[in-house]
């Protein structure tokens, strides 16, 4: 009962959003008119749309095994948690919590949004009806999550162990509200184009998603690394795979777009470049969804998908993509140009911002698709991976922090006044650090070593434009900023740290033999054999001493019965100088067993740069949102 | 230096051209000599693999052929695709379902004397997966 609501729910949202469309072009008469009812469709097509998620979400608890998608990915003695998460742990359930997002935040614009004069709303909620329409078609038509299975099975599959981890309870929602945040600034850019609007209203009401998505995807990526760092066992924590390239592509369109908006919001420059910037982010988050959910890539994100729904993703994308970018290339003409501004002022560097992040898009967007379009056309199979990354993205985004070390100090317009005083503070620490590394660690990597010093250079750096003013009346948006921009130093620091000094040991050790790594000494001390719910392990225990303490660590090797598969699981102890790392591997012949040890120093500030990152983005929002409130009440008493 | 508006969105429209172009370039130079080809033992045994380039070797781990070093940490085995066979040589922990008989994709280079130097072997998440090279190369057998 329950799936066929859901069902019906997802049909009547689909006839919603076909209807929110045409009255928003006018098929229902005069636009102003049609708008209150555009903006209750709108409202009706999220909340049925939340229905279809609530009732998957049911069925996945109840673990009603008649449906297809609950016997296929769950089992009835799994914890709560993971039938809960495993509603999205799969190509249906989490195409449809993408939909769900979409008809959702569509809802949100259309109660919300008091920005916009009535033309341009109803040409952007015209516009996120599009978008939703076409997932829906998809859901319905190629991936019905409410599929019936008859005979139901007694018990189902279960969930890839690998996934049944609390992350993964929060990693795709996160992730996948931050892609459909950006539908909202797409959809607005849309609108500005159909009618001819692009002045600072459309990036005031731009503003606010941008920040938001982006917040939340730094918040995904973050914590999709860290999944990946503990629960691969490979001690890395990034790898290039091409879905982590889906996410971090909208990302850097993002960071480009929450740049630009400003310049947009502020001076009423940049307009066409923010428009196209808001097109191209959201189309990131398709060829993202592109990337994951038509089966052509193979990781742990790509669930065993029949080729036509790669075929119907990719005729969506084209669609909408093409379509967007037609109708920008038709109207480009009436954006009329914005206020000028100096090569070297708040603006320049902003645009100088916008194009290193493009460039750094462009060469992770062509790494990323090379491999699929080398196959398609030449039939070879490649793959593209850390190497051409490291060597073509990375030097890049070093670049982007020494400008990051600049740029915040300038005025907008123009900026006659000696720079160099202003960013000597953060230039002077960057090469005391340099050349100490050089004297104190000769033997590590360009790359790394440059990262340390930059790192260095930009904590100071990006505390300054808080210098001088009073901290309690500085706007909450500086505060962002600043906080921001000293997590990437924080993140750039943590990722040198690990490239430059991480040290790692492979051993075949017997019970009672002593490993030395870095500051530490680890004892192996025994395997025992454990239970948990609905797993059992063999767990080491690993007696690591230095100084002055010492710990107990107890990676294991764990077998799950349904689907059988045995993963490793790591032992991560963090102090505050870095993280001992241990994974378990197999015994031999001879009784030995394999273990492999990492010492990564200060490689936790990779994750609280992050952290911190999207802190700056919040503060940022909550600031932008609170003045804005403040300015329209005061309009309002000034009017009266 | 003032600057009329429509130049300046003139200039601005040929940086983004040029960082576009530069990007692509850029890309174009990277991958180059950094995409890594995908090998079978029947490309080697033709000489269609230089040595000492990235590239991923895919094919079954042959039955009998899996040995560990007295190191207990290197392990050594063959790789086949029915037609041709390549040595493997691996230091790490293998991935979890990483057994003979099985299909495995290794990512290294290979040495001058044909021994596959594998740094990393991809791991295989569950039961159903495999690389879908190797899928294609069992369904054209």
């Amino acid at each position: 009962m329950i799936a066929e609501a859901g069902l019906a729910a997802l049909w009547l949202a689909a006839a919603l959003s076909a209807l929110q469309l045409a009255l928003a072009f006018g098929l229902g008469g005069e636009q102003g008119r049609s708008l209150p009812t555009i903006r209750s469709v709108a409202l009706a097509q999220g909340l049925l749309t939340l229905l279809a998620f609530g009732a998957l979400i049911a069925v996945f608890l109840n673990s009603d095994m008649s449906v297809l998608l609950v016997a296929e990915n769950s089992h009835s003695e799994k914890p709560w948690l993971y039938k809960f998460a495993g509603a999205w742990g799969n190509h249906e359930g989490s195409m449809l919590l993408w939909v769900a997002v979409l008809a959702l935040s569509g809802a949100v614009v259309a109660l919300f949004e008091h920005r916009l004069d009535e033309r341009t709303l109803g040409a952007t909620l015209g516009a996120q009806a599009a978008l939703a329409l076409g997932f829906f078609a998809f859901l319905l038509f190629a991936s019905n999550p409410f599929e019936r299975l008859d005979p139901a099975p007694l018990d189902g599959r279960g969930l890839n162990p690998l996934l049944q981890d609390p992350g993964l309870a929060f990693h795709p929602p996160t992730l996948y509200l931050g892609y459909v945040g950006l539908s909202v600034a797409f959809s607005l850019a849309v609108g500005g184009l159909v009618r001819g609007n692009f002045g600072p209203a459309i990036a005031r009401a731009m503003r606010p998603w941008v920040l938001a998505a982006w917040v939340l995807l730094t918040l995904g990526i973050t914590a999709g690394s860290y999944w990946a760092y503990y629960e691969l066992g490979w001690g890395g924590w990034w790898f290039w795979d091409p879905v982590e390239n889906a996410s971090l592509m909208p990302w850097l369109a993002a960071t480009a777009l929450l740049h630009s908006v400003n310049v947009l919001a502020a001076r009423g420059g940049l307009r066409a470049w923010t428009m196209m910037l808001a097109l191209i982010a959201f189309s990131m988050s398709m060829v993202g969804t592109f990337l994951v959910r038509s089966g052509i890539l193979t990781s742990v994100h790509s669930f065993a998908v029949d080729p036509t729904r790669g075929t119907f993703i990719l005729a969506l994308l084209a669609i909408y993509i093409g379509g967007a970018l037609t109708l920008f290339a038709f109207r480009i003409a009436h954006v009329k140009e914005g206020s000028p501004f100096e090569v070297v002022s708040r603006e320049g560097g902003l645009v100088a911002n916008n194009l290193i992040l493009s460039v750094i898009l462009g060469v992770v967007f062509v790494g990323t698709l090379y491999p699929l379009l080398a196959e398609a056309l030449s039939g070879e199979k490649l793959s593209v991976g850390p190497p051409y990354f490291d060597s073509v993205a990375s030097p890049m985004a070093l670049v982007l922090a020494v400008l990051m070390m600049i740029a915040p100090q300038l005025k907008w317009r123009r900026d006659a006044a000696p720079i160099l005083p202003r960013v000597a503070p953060g230039l002077l620490v960057a090469v005391a650090v340099l050349i100490a590394s050089v004297i104190l660690a000769p033997n590590i990597g360009m790359l790394p070593r440059f990262g340390l010093a930059i790192g260095a250079g930009l904590l100071p750096a990006s505390l300054l434009p808080l210098f001088g003013r009073s901290l309690k009346r500085t706007p909450l948006a500086i505060w962002g900023m600043a906080i921001a921009h000293l997590g990437v130093a924080v993140a750039i620091l943590g990722m040198a740290s690990d490239s430059a000094f991480t040290e790692e040991r492979l051993a075949a050790a017997r019970p009672g033999e002593t490993i030395s790594i870095g500051p530490w000494l680890v004892e192996f001390r025994n395997v025992m054999p454990v239970a948990g719910p609905n797993w059992t392990a063999l767990e080491a225990e690993l007696r690591a001493s230095k100084g002055s303490g010492a710990l107990v660590l107890n990676p294991q090797s764990r077998f799950f019965p349904s689907p059988p598969t045995t993963t490793n699981e790591a032992a991560i102890d963090t102090s505050w100088n870095g993280q001992l790392y241990a994974v378990l591997g197999e015994r031999d012949e001879q009784g030995r067993w394999q273990l492999r040890l990492w010492w990564k120093p200060f490689v936790t500030l990779i994750w609280l740069g992050g952290i911190l990152i999207a802190l700056g983005g919040a503060l940022a929002l909550v600031g932008r949102m609170v003045r804005e409130r403040r300015q329209r009440i005061r309009g309002e008493e000034a009017f009266l | 230096m003032k600057v009329k508006p429509k130049h300046q969105r003139l200039v601005l429209v040929v940086l983004a051209a040029a960082a576009m172009i530069g990007a692509v370039l850029l890309a174009m130079w990277g991958l180059q000599d950094r995409a890594a080809y995908f090998v079978t033992p029947s490309d080697i045994a033709a000489g269609k693999a230089a040595p000492d380039k990235a590239m991923r070797l895919g094919g079954m781990v042959e039955k009998g052929s899996l040995k560990r070093d007295p190191d207990g940490v290197t392990v050594r085995f063959t790789v086949s695709d029915g037609k041709s066979e390549t040595p493997v040589v691996f230091r790490g922990i293998t991935p979890d379902l990483f057994k003979e008989g099985s299909g495995v994709v290794a990512e290294g280079r290979l040495d001058p004397n044909g021994l596959f130097v594998a740094d990393n072997i991809l791991a295989k998440h569950d039961e159903r997966y495999m690389p879908p090279q190797m899928a294609n190369e069992v369904a054209a057998r």
